[in-house]
């Protein structure tokens, strides 16, 4: 778990066009060069999944900062109303926000 | 010169970015508040904007996150944002490095802050820009106060650095105006977005237009978030306008929740002596 180095994943690729055409051309080998074991910033399997296909429900349940993960989302083309579901699915998937203050606040 | 103008407005993205989905009543009855606002703006014939915004990790992460920082450039790139999903095509604004040096160097007497020589715009100010300078014809200096990353900038260090905004602005020689850029109760970016507490804003723009120091800096961030999400952390740039502001009192304009916009959506001002 390595939620911090998740967000600044994200953080670098939502504003630096040279990062969102390396993630285009390869999202694995891009996420995995930002996050391969040994380094620092190492990410979980799970972590790189959810960076990679996306899966932004699990993203969210991972404590994603929801200002991070909107741009993220918007970024893959997103419509807001899919945006908006697929946060509550990945709540249904996986459970409960981990951590942050962009927690469900009504029910479900 | 002196502060020529002080405001608050609403920056969420789907101003822009959903204005399709809205209530078209609503929808423009903002526009109007917000073209309004920009004729009161032009009016004051102002040299620069100042722009404190809650940024959203367009230029400011938890690696080396600043409680404050202002921008120091003659030009500003925005919107980090897909144009397609924010409805803003990529701009360039102007700045005034020169002005924004004079400005950080009087506020840094009483407030530590951060400066940036380079700054990527997101929503938090390229939609209020969008309305209120389109042709950007006007030079800004960004501003950012933490919202986002907790610990977050404590609300009276938000009142001190409006402060000194303040006595930078009557300290250089330009005719300053001052627009804070936020949300009051809101749950952004979550799947509660579009819940809006009413009664809370009511509440907290009520404060702001009495200029009511102690009734602003009597909020504290667990009840923020109980009542008023994590959306409003962002009232910090309202009251950092109220302290620039100097007791003056407020009118607000347009306040309607428009829960497609995720926020009640918002435009004050303050009548400067």
């Amino acid at each position: 778990m390595s939620l911090y180095y998740v967000q600044k994943y994200l953080y670098q690729l939502n504003r630096d066009p040279a990062v969102q055409g390396a993630y285009r051309s390869d999202p694995v080998a891009a996420v995995t060069s930002f996050g391969r074991d040994g380094q620092v910033a190492t990410l979980t399997d799970e972590e790189i999944v959810a960076l990679t296909a996306p899966d932004i429900g699990l993203l969210y349940h991972l404590g994603v900062n929801g200002q991070i993960l909107m741009h993220f989302a918007a970024f893959h083309g997103i419509e807001w109303t899919d945006y908006l579901q697929r946060m509550r699915q990945g709540l249904r998937d996986h459970g409960p926000v981990r951590e942050g203050v962009y927690a469900l606040t009504t029910d479900l | 010169m002196s502060l020529v103008f002080a405001g608050v407005c609403s920056h969420a993205p789907g101003i822009t970015g959903r204005a399709d989905l809205a209530d078209p009543v609503a929808r423009d009855g903002l526009y109007d508040a917000f073209d309004w606002m920009r004729a009161e703006l032009e009016a004051t014939r102002p040299d620069a904007l100042v722009v404190v915004a809650a940024e959203h990790f367009a230029n400011f992460f938890m690696n080396n996150m600043p409680a404050f920082a202002m921008g120091m450039a003659d030009h500003y790139q925005g919107p980090i944002e897909d144009p397609g999903w924010l409805m803003i095509d990529r701009f360039t604004a102007p700045g005034n490095r020169q002005l924004s040096e004079r400005l950080i160097q009087e506020v840094m007497q009483t407030v530590d802050i951060a400066y940036a020589e380079e700054w990527l715009f997101d929503h938090g100010i390229a939609v209020p820009l969008h309305f209120l300078t389109p042709r950007f014809d006007l030079p800004v200096v960004p501003v950012n106060i933490n919202c986002q990353g907790p610990p977050l900038t404590p609300l009276h260090r938000a009142w001190t650095f409006g402060e000194a905004v303040r006595r930078a602005a009557d300290a250089v020689p330009e005719r300053i105006a001052l627009v804070g850029t936020g949300g009051i109760s809101h749950w952004p970016a979550t799947p509660d977005s579009g819940k809006i507490n009413e009664e809370w804003d009511r509440e907290f723009l009520d404060r702001w237009c009495r200029n009511d120091r102690d009734g602003l800096l009597g909020y504290d961030d667990l009840t923020i978030y109980a009542d008023a999400g994590q959306g409003g952390f962002e009232i910090r740039t309202f009251l950092t306008v109220s302290a620039a502001a100097g007791g003056a009192a407020g009118t607000v304009h347009f306040y309607r929740p428009i829960p497609i916009f995720a926020v009640g959506c918002t435009i004050a001002t303050y009548a400067l002596e």
